[in-house]
């Protein structure tokens, strides 16, 4: 678009020759931080895939997967120890189960309570609340995990569950210690509610007016119309929320570091002292080689793939329910 | 029935209280003028946090620096030009994947860009530490700038135009200014998400038992770092300051986060 000097005057907002060229170029440099987004993301994952390649291309791909010992060699140029990630993926995944398991049925009646059932007052303190959760730092919740949560909280509550019935199963069987799968999946349900609270919260928010009139109006009960108009309208986000929460249980480092207990033994049991992707490359980076840090690599990369196929998953569903705001959501 | 989503909510705002009440607890007992003045040589010894907190604002500001401008125009292209493009919707997708990148994951990759031979060979230090920060803090600062922008009234943009501003015009001076409060809230939630971030520091900025003031070369300090070294150690004087620490932490991102809600609660845009 064009614009002609103005008679005479010295408008703050005049066009002239001299500024022409201000609108192609501030278009491209806002367009080339666009693309930087774009750019960051390539090059993390060209510079990593390659650093970590010697490791795959000696290991192959399946044993790298499926191998249980992982025992780094020393060398600075070759790869000459073995590298198996199972007990490490086995640890990460249950962890992260376990963390779902507590927080998706917690997210579904936090966001009913303060949707529909909360007064209207206490609604925006109540997500707020729920939210700050997300921005308490990690390791902080490594400090209060291991100084008093797991002490006073999740290991009683484990204990407990090993001396019930319940612990003829292979899966709640004793002993249990004070660093667990347990422990880990307790403090990734409270660092995964809010954001699931948020997207849950969003798709129920949705349901449209005239359904839940519509049903009151045929007798429904409070709570009828939140099972069966309310529920059904919020699965997307309940899937789509789930898959993000699982995204950032594993990814998360410090907590699960200092909780998960650093023991390669693949326990069947959820009370026992595991290891995950994450603790494995916090804990062991400082002391590796040269190839042991090739190594940490392609175990990342492999996490980042996998969180990577979960991401793009949740962030198809949600985006089909709209984008959630909030800063639980970032 | 309302009783068991009360109960769910009373369990779900629980531990807030919890970290909140033992942190308080125990950082303030730990937390004194020695704390914040000194330099601990080990978490066995007397001394204080100063390097930690010195590195931590060191380069929690740099991330800043480099994440926010950077973010904001990259916002500004989305929602001025690009809408909803190819382009603009690819890098929209790509930022809202990219905040579940796993922080230690941004951690390996500026290694392996920055610190390694094999990338750039910068070595540890503040700017590669600060460098992953602000890898983390960019896709938080897109996506909260470009909500704030869409909520600039088209009018304003319109009558800037009726007036002869250019394109570039308008948008510098109409609608980032009437979008600032919510770009500072969006910008100040990631600077709190960034001050609280240890895990990738551990590979990029390694950590020091001295005030570090080098901008890249020497491995720097941070909170968290000297935290998991105290807490993660038999000694009495090293796990208090953790605590404290750990109080830090908490006080520094709590009031940023309330700080930017406040002004966002007041934003009239």
């Amino acid at each position: 678009m064009r614009t002609r000097e103005p008679l005479g005057g010295h408008a703050p907002l005049r066009g002239s020759a001299s500024t022409w060229s201000a609108d192609p170029v501030f278009r491209a440099l806002a367009l080339a931080c666009a693309a930087s987004v774009l750019v960051v993301l390539a090059a993390m994952i060209v510079r990593t895939t390659v650093e970590a390649w010697p490791v795959f291309a000696d290991q192959g791909l399946i044993s790298f997967l499926t191998g249980d010992l992982w025992d780094p060699g020393q060398s600075r140029s070759e790869v000459t120890g073995t590298y198996g990630a199972l007990p490490f993926l086995y640890g990460t995944l249950k962890s992260a189960a376990i963390g779902l398991m507590l927080a998706l049925p917690l997210a579904i009646a936090v966001a009913l309570f303060i949707n529909e059932v909360a007064p209207r007052r206490l609604r925006g303190l109540l997500a707020y609340g729920v939210e700050t959760l997300a921005m308490v730092p990690s390791v902080v919740y490594a400090l209060v995990g291991l100084y008093f949560l797991r002490l006073e909280v999740w290991r009683p509550i484990g204990q407990a569950v090993a001396d019930s019935p319940l612990g003829v199963l292979p899966m709640f069987s004793g002993p249990v210690t004070n660093s667990s799968y347990w422990a880990a999946g307790n403090v990734l349900a409270i660092m995964i509610l809010p954001i699931m609270t948020a997207i849950i919260r969003e798709t129920f928010a949705q349901t449209p007016r005239e359904e839940r009139m519509a049903a009151y109006a045929m007798g429904a009960t409070p709570w009828e119309v939140m099972r069966r108009v309310i529920l059904p309208r919020g699965v997307p986000g309940i899937v789509g929320g789930t898959m993000l929460g699982l995204g950032r249980a594993l990814g998360e480092t410090i907590a699960v570091a200092f909780l998960i207990g650093a023991s390669q033994r693949m326990s069947s049991s959820i009370f026992f002292a595991g290891d995950s992707v994450t603790s494995l490359i916090y804990n062991t980076f400082q002391d590796a080689r040269p190839e042991g840090v090739w190594a940490l690599l392609a175990i990342g990369v492999t996490l980042f793939v996998i969180t990577m196929i979960v991401n793009v998953i949740a962030r198809l569903i949600i985006h089909q329910v709209g984008r959630t705001t909030g800063d639980a959501s970032l | 029935m309302a009783g068991v989503l009360g109960a769910a909510m009373v369990l779900a705002v629980a531990p807030l209280v919890v970290i909140l009440w033992q942190v308080i607890l125990n950082g303030g007992a730990a937390m004194s003028w020695e704390f914040l003045s000194s330099v601990e040589s080990s978490p066995r010894d007397p001394g204080g946090y100063l390097h930690g907190i010195v590195g931590t604002l060191y380069m929690t500001g740099i991330a800043a620096t480099l994440s926010i401008p950077i973010g904001i125009l990259a916002a500004t292209y989305l929602v001025e030009y690009g809408r909803s493009g190819r382009f603009a919707n690819t890098v929209r997708f790509f930022t809202d994947v990219m905040t579940g990148v796993p922080s230690i994951f941004v951690g390996l990759a500026i290694y392996a860009l920055l610190v390694v031979s094999g990338g750039a060979g910068l070595g540890f230090g503040t700017f590669v530490g600060a460098a992953a920060l602000a890898t983390i803090m960019l896709p938080i600062v897109v996506r909260s700038s470009e909500e704030m922008l869409n909520l600039v009234p088209a009018d304003l943009r319109t009558a800037s135009a009726g007036l002869g501003a250019r394109r570039w015009q308008t948008t510098v001076k109409v609608v980032l200014p009437a979008a600032a409060p919510g770009l500072i809230t969006g910008s100040m939630l990631a600077i709190a998400r960034g001050a609280g971030e240890t895990a990738p520091l551990v590979l990029t900025a390694l950590g020091a038992r001295q005030v570090v003031t080098a901008f890249q070369g020497t491995p720097q300090a941070d909170i968290g770092l000297l935290m998991t070294d105290g807490f993660s150690q038999p000694f009495e004087p090293g796990i208090e300051r953790a605590w404290a620490g750990g109080l830090t932490l908490i006080i520094v991102t709590l009031l940023l986060t309330i700080t930017a809600r406040f002004i966002a609660a007041r934003r009239k845009v």
